[in-house]
């Protein structure tokens, strides 16, 4: 089965968001009111070592595991979509607590009610791709 | 032993997650959550309503294995790796919450006021999850990416439609945690 790897980092993703509290509604409300330093030292950190890696991985020329060289699609420049639809998000992280990945974790972790955000997330998804394609 | 049963510091943290946005691009992928919510409209059949969705969501599968791993991994921690841990979050915070009618606030991990199963019999709480997911789900894919795909990888990859949807984040988060919390709680 050639999905059960991401089968297996997905379960790493999943611990690690529960064990390093970033799951958790009051972190991210937390976070927003700048009264913590946890949630930046994560994204921080993540984000400096991403760098240091990507860095690597190019001027190595690195090859994927099936052998083809490893090119990252640059971003599409929609300044515009990025900052409304980034604030739109920012609007709904806060509230929620929980931003895509953890609201997964918090369905594992047993919370029923995640189900009706996640329900109400995939009818955004939807929206957005009926009305702004 | 017992570091398995204990809160872990951000500066472990930090670094598996750049681990694992290693590990997918390793193996020709790249970390982004939020499209499968995409992936989900898609495969649910929204390609009979917009061309938009219709595409080949299978070749996303892998995406849709990984969050279903991430979700195991939420039950395993919660059946194997907890014990009685409290969660320290800033008495600033916490004050401010109380204030604001949170009973427990710094508990784990959800506010009951909000996510309790009888908190649902209370119509304010239904609209916050359903604007609240709304507002993830639509925002996330106006943005072209989440904290995955814009704040982890976009940033390591030094992106700057990636810093401008950062910025995004922050405004929409401040606006919330500032000035719209105080309008909104109690429910």
């Amino acid at each position: 089965m050639k999905l059960i790897k991401f089968l297996f980092i997905g379960i790493g993703f999943g611990i690690i968001l529960v064990k390093a509290e970033i799951v958790s509604w009051y972190r991210i409300i937390e976070m927003f009111r700048f009264e913590s330093f946890h949630m930046y030292g994560v994204i921080g950190l993540a984000v400096v070592l991403g760098v240091i890696a990507l860095q690597i991985i190019k001027r190595k020329n690195l090859k994927d595991y099936e052998g083809n060289p490893i090119v990252i699609e640059p971003k599409p420049k929609q300044y515009t979509r990025n900052l409304i639809g980034g604030i739109i998000f920012g609007l709904g992280w806060a509230l929620i607590g929980a931003c895509p990945g953890p609201l997964f974790v918090l369905a594992g972790f047993g919370y029923v009610s995640i189900l009706i955000v996640i329900v109400a997330a995939v009818l955004g998804a939807f929206l957005k791709g009926i009305l702004v394609k | 032993m017992e570091v398995l049963f204990s809160f872990w510091p951000w500066y472990v943290a930090g670094p598996v997650i750049a681990l694992i946005m290693v590990f997918l691009i390793l193996y020709g992928k790249r970390f982004g959550v939020s499209s499968n919510l995409e992936t989900a409209c898609s495969m649910l059949g929204a390609g009979k309503i917009s061309d938009y969705f219709k595409t080949d969501w299978k070749s996303q599968k892998w995406n849709l294995v990984f969050i279903l791993g991430a979700l195991l991994g939420g039950f395993i921690s919660r059946q194997f790796l907890m014990t009685n841990e409290t969660s320290h979050i800033s008495v600033e915070t916490s004050a401010w919450l109380t204030n604001l009618g949170f009973k427990n606030a710094g508990g784990m991990f959800l506010p009951e006021e909000i996510f309790a199963m009888d908190s649902l019999s209370n119509p304010k709480v239904l609209f916050v999850l359903s604007i609240g997911g709304f507002l993830v789900g639509f925002g996330t894919r106006y943005a072209g990416g989440c904290t995955s795909g814009h704040a982890i990888s976009g940033l390591s990859n030094l992106q700057l439609p990636s810093l401008v949807a950062v910025i995004g984040f922050f405004i929409g988060g401040l606006v919330m945690a500032h000035f719209l919390f105080p309008l909104i709680f109690p429910l």
